[in-house]
């Protein structure tokens, strides 16, 4: 017989939990879900825009009647419960209804504050908490004409602009001097009053409400100063708390609201609780995002598949309040340890305010422009040392770093719903706003993996966060750190970490030691873990080629058609006739579809096929010429000029000093592709201030650049240092790819890395510690011991044959 | 489909031919067939073209019963070549039956 699994509360929270344990184990339990209001599942979030006239009821259900009827869920809706027998395992709704349960679920959310003060209890004074409310509200704005909002938090303010909508006179009343004074400081609160005030919403701060007047339908709102105001229709939104009547009455524990660990178990191991009506860890929750992280975990602990805990949830806030985008994150108060770096332009409507502590953003409001919140959150949770760009961190990251790929659109609100968004698989955004509101879409994750938006190059993800926002409105926030994919809680640095520290040199052993969820991961952490142990270990750790990337399998470039492209290592961009015409009889012995520069100064035949790849490599190794690795995460090229040796402007020998440079480091694995540039002046035509190390050669000397990119965010370098000798760059340059091959995450470019950990720390590490950058100098050269190999000569010799040859022809 | 048609098994390789979590190509008249070799030593065979832009199946990585096509990664189910949600479609599967190590495929 199944279990039976009875849940309390058909709201966003509980629902989305059965969706999960749904996804996991769609037969395990008999499921019966009560819900006090007489609907179905609906989004809660988009009751401004049906109350603002934009949305029909029943464009904001998220699970119809169906749904239940499809996994045989019993829905009884309109039947709140009234008792939970703990002994008897069963519940009881007022109805009489009763259900008994093997486990039981209490999603039981939370109910709207009503301020104790007399006449609370007359016709027309109501909260803002569900569609009933709604209802009320559409219904009173036919009939009256003057309402009083009590509260400027989000939903006030959100009540408020939807009464106006509908044509009544609003006065807001606050007691506090800010508006959403939890959310937003001073001075973006004042500006958020006025732009309300040109849209026609009054308001009265500081004003604390002492009585509401009428005698059986209110009449008007008293103040503690004994002022009058009238009002036909009177809001209540001054706060939430949790629902805990039910959870106390069954004994069970709670405080503020009903206390779970991180299993989201109550004191009753058979009764889980989630969602706002949860205390965990001392803090309840009342954005989306953290309930549906618990959602999660709560399911895996239901499908009883014993991974996954709930460690809490560090949030922004990323609203939008009747038009105007707000993002609040952290301490965004501050006080005398703190300081403060202020942009304000009253006309222009922005304002940004990022306060820092010891060089770390703490906390940070923005008001209108919102498009680089995640970007400050995602510094501040990390704890960046922005030391190296206070003058351009208010400008944000596009002032920092150029961007390709979307046509400089950075607010989403501006754009139509044609416009594209995506650009790598032509997502617009009408096509992002639809997946959003008819798949109940919460998540960028989710976002990319229904339309594909920003999950190819990743560039329109700010776009992409923005347009949920605006679609979710006022409960939108952003997920914290990301665990390294779906098979693990754990984040690359984690799992980092724990191969070093457990010396853990295969795959099995970090899916046993970190226990797993998949027997053996996925696309996406088996490359990663493998680039971890090799190096990590480069002598103890074998090279599993079952983890890698078709293109580091097989040594090429996968093409559209399943072609690959052969591009041959040419040091430092200097060819030879020799070379030349190696490639020209290679070209056309393996009749190559077409033959192309590159643009980091190659050569590169494409259109070859696979079973042709072992003959061409042994033409091209026999004739010396060796892996060009352009299909790796590793060093591409080392691009140069011709510098001294002919140019009347070059000051060194930067085509010498490049090809030494590729030689000493080819073939070295790396978290992501690596490009070098050296140029013999600072006319710099080799480029090499986008790249990921580059070398400048002046007069005196050198001058080192590191963490360019000309990709998709176009970054240019900064300096390292300048040094006197070849021997010094040489020096430098293996110690900073050796820092950056031990620190960054996999497939983390060098750009997006040293923002990350801040410039100042690669010079501590690269330029102060001078031991130990000779230790990691040491380290590099090891690593290269074992790793300077080349692969297409071995490959030629019948390595891994069993990769280039069909198993079996049939019928040719 | 099988039920109409005759059956043909043909041997096509030994186990041993083909790495854990790996994947070979068996080339027919009229289609390029990958067997993939799941970490369990289940083999199975699909036609060698994703069903969104016919990238080459047997080039990808594989993960339990799964393997994630190397063009935009897609994933597809191994045992009837559906792609998983929330991408849509269908890759052709063939039958594959073992006696001892040896591979047979019904072609």
């Amino acid at each position: 017989m199944k279990e039976r699994l009875v849940l309390i509360g058909n709201g966003m929270a509980g629902v989305r939990t059965l969706e999960e344990l749904l996804k996991l184990e769609p037969n395990k339990y008999e499921i019966t879900v009560f819900g006090s209001e007489p609907h179905p599942n609906y989004n809660r979030i988009l009751l401004s825009p049906v109350l603002a006239g934009e949305k029909e009821f029943d464009d904001i259900v998220l699970n119809k009647r169906e749904w239940y009827t499809k996994n045989s869920i019993t829905l009884h809706a309109g039947s709140p419960v009234v008792e939970v027998n703990r002994v008897k395992r069963k519940v009881i709704a007022a109805d009489g209804t009763e259900a008994e349960y093997d486990r039981l679920l209490m999603a039981t959310g939370s109910s709207p504050f009503i301020i104790p003060v007399p006449g609370a209890e007359l016709d027309g004074v109501i909260s803002f908490r569900d569609i009933h409310d709604v209802e009320q509200m559409l219904v009173a704005s036919k009939k009256y004409k003057n309402a009083v909002v009590i509260g400027g938090g989000l939903l006030g303010l959100e009540a408020a602009n939807g009464l106006i909508k509908q044509g009544m006179e609003v006065s807001v009343v606050h007691l506090m001097d800010t508006l959403m004074e939890r959310q937003l400081d001073e001075a973006a609160g004042a500006m958020l009053k006025r732009s309300l005030e040109e849209n026609g919403m009054n308001f009265m701060m500081g004003a604390q409400t002492e009585a509401i007047l009428g005698d059986k339908r209110v009449e008007g709102v008293r103040f503690a100063d004994g002022s009058v105001v009238k009002a036909d229709l009177v809001v209540m939104a001054v706060g939430i708390r949790p629902n805990i009547d039910l959870a106390k009455k069954a004994g069970l524990y709670c405080e503020r609201g009903v206390v779970v660990n991180d299993t989201m178990q109550t004191y009753d191991p058979r009764i889980y609780a989630l969602g706002e009506c949860v205390q965990h860890r001392e803090t309840c929750y009342g954005l989306v995002a953290p309930l549906f992280e618990q959602a999660k975990v709560c399911a895996n602990h239901l499908a009883e598949l014993g991974y996954g805990r709930y460690e809490g949830s560090v949030t922004s806030t990323k609203l939008k309040v009747t038009g105007i985008d707000l993002f609040s994150a952290g301490d965004f108060h501050g006080d005398d340890t703190t300081e403060e770096i202020v942009f304000q332009d009253l006309a222009g409507g922005t304002y940004k305010k990022l306060v820092i502590k010891d060089n770390r953003i703490s906390g940070a409001v923005l008001y209108g422009n919102t498009v680089d919140g995640a970007w400050y959150f995602q510094l501040m949770r990390e704890g960046t040392n922005i030391s190296d760009m206070r003058e351009s961190l208010l400008f944000g990251q596009s002032a920092h770093l150029g961007s390709s790929g979307h046509g400089g659109q950075s607010q989403a609100s501006a754009m139509s719903d044609d416009a594209q968004v995506c650009d790598c698989n032509g997502v617009c955004k009408g096509d992002i706003v639809k997946a959003i509101t008819s798949e109940g879409l919460f998540t960028v994750d989710e976002v990319k993996s229904h339309t594909k938006a920003g999950a190819s190059c990743g560039s329109c993800v700010g776009l992409v966060e923005q347009i949920l926002a605006n679609t979710l409105g006022g409960d939108y926030s952003a997920p914290e750190a990301k665990p390294l994919c779906a098979c693990t809680e754990f984040t690359h640095d984690q799992v980092r970490s724990t191969i070093r520290e457990y010396e853990l040199t295969d795959k099995q052993g970090v899916f046993d030691k970190m226990d797993w969820r998949t027997a053996d991961g996925c696309h996406v952490c088996r490359p990663a873990i493998n680039y971890y142990l090799i190096s990590a270990w480069p002598d103890k750790a074998k090279d599993d080629a079952q983890s890698r990337f078709i293109n580091e399998r097989v040594h090429g470039n996968i093409q559209k058609d399943g072609t690959f492209s052969v591009i041959p290592r040419i040091l430092g961009g200097r060819t030879t006739p020799h070379e030349l015409r190696t490639i020209a009889e290679a070209a056309e012995k393996f009749d190559v579809g077409e033959v192309h520069f590159t643009g980091g100064q190659r050569i590169n035949m494409l259109g070859v096929k696979k079973e042709d790849l072992p003959a061409m490599w042994e033409f091209l190794t026999d004739r010396g010429m060796v892996s060009g690795h352009a299909y790796g995460k590793a060093l591409r090229t080392v691009k140069t000029c011709v510098g001294s040796t002919w140019c009347r402007f070059g000051t060194q020998d930067s085509t010498g000093l490049g090809m030494k440079l590729e030689e000493a480091t080819w073939a070295s694995w790396m978290p992501h592709k690596f490009k070098m540039a050296v140029s013999g002046c600072p006319r710099n035509c080799a480029e090499a201030t986008i790249k990921d190390f580059g070398v400048v050669c002046v007069d005196s000397g050198y001058e080192l650049h590191i963490g360019g990119n000309g990709g998709v965010k176009v970054r240019a370098t900064d300096v390292l240092c300048r040094v006197e000798t070849e021997e010094e760059v040489m020096e430098h340059c293996m110690a900073f790819i050796q820092l950056y091959r031990e620190e960054a995450r996999y497939l983390e470019r060098t750009a997006p890395w040293v923002e990350r950990i801040g410039l100042s720390y690669i010079k501590q590490r690269i330029l102060e510690d001078v031991p130990g950058r000779k230790a990691l100098l040491r380290r590099f050269v090891d690593s290269q011991e074992v790793a300077q190999h080349d692969p297409w000569t071995a490959r030629a010799k019948g390595a891994e044959a069993h990769e280039f040859t069909p198993l079996k022809k049939i019928g040719e | 489909m099988s039920a109409v048609m005759t059956e043909t098994w043909v041997e096509v390789g030994n186990l041993s031919d083909i790495p854990r979590l790996g994947s070979r190509v068996v080339k027919t008249a009229d289609d390029e067939v990958a067997v993939f070799r799941a970490a369990d030593d289940t083999v199975f065979a699909l036609s060698n073209r994703c069903p969104h832009k016919q990238g080459p199946l047997s080039e990808g990585i594989l993960h339990g019963h799964k393997v994630t096509c190397p063009l935009h990664n897609w994933v597809i189910e191994l045992e009837n070549g559906e792609a998983v949600a929330p991408d849509v479609g269908c890759t052709r599967s063939y039958a594959v039956r073992m006696e001892g190590d040896q591979i047979l495929l019904s072609v």
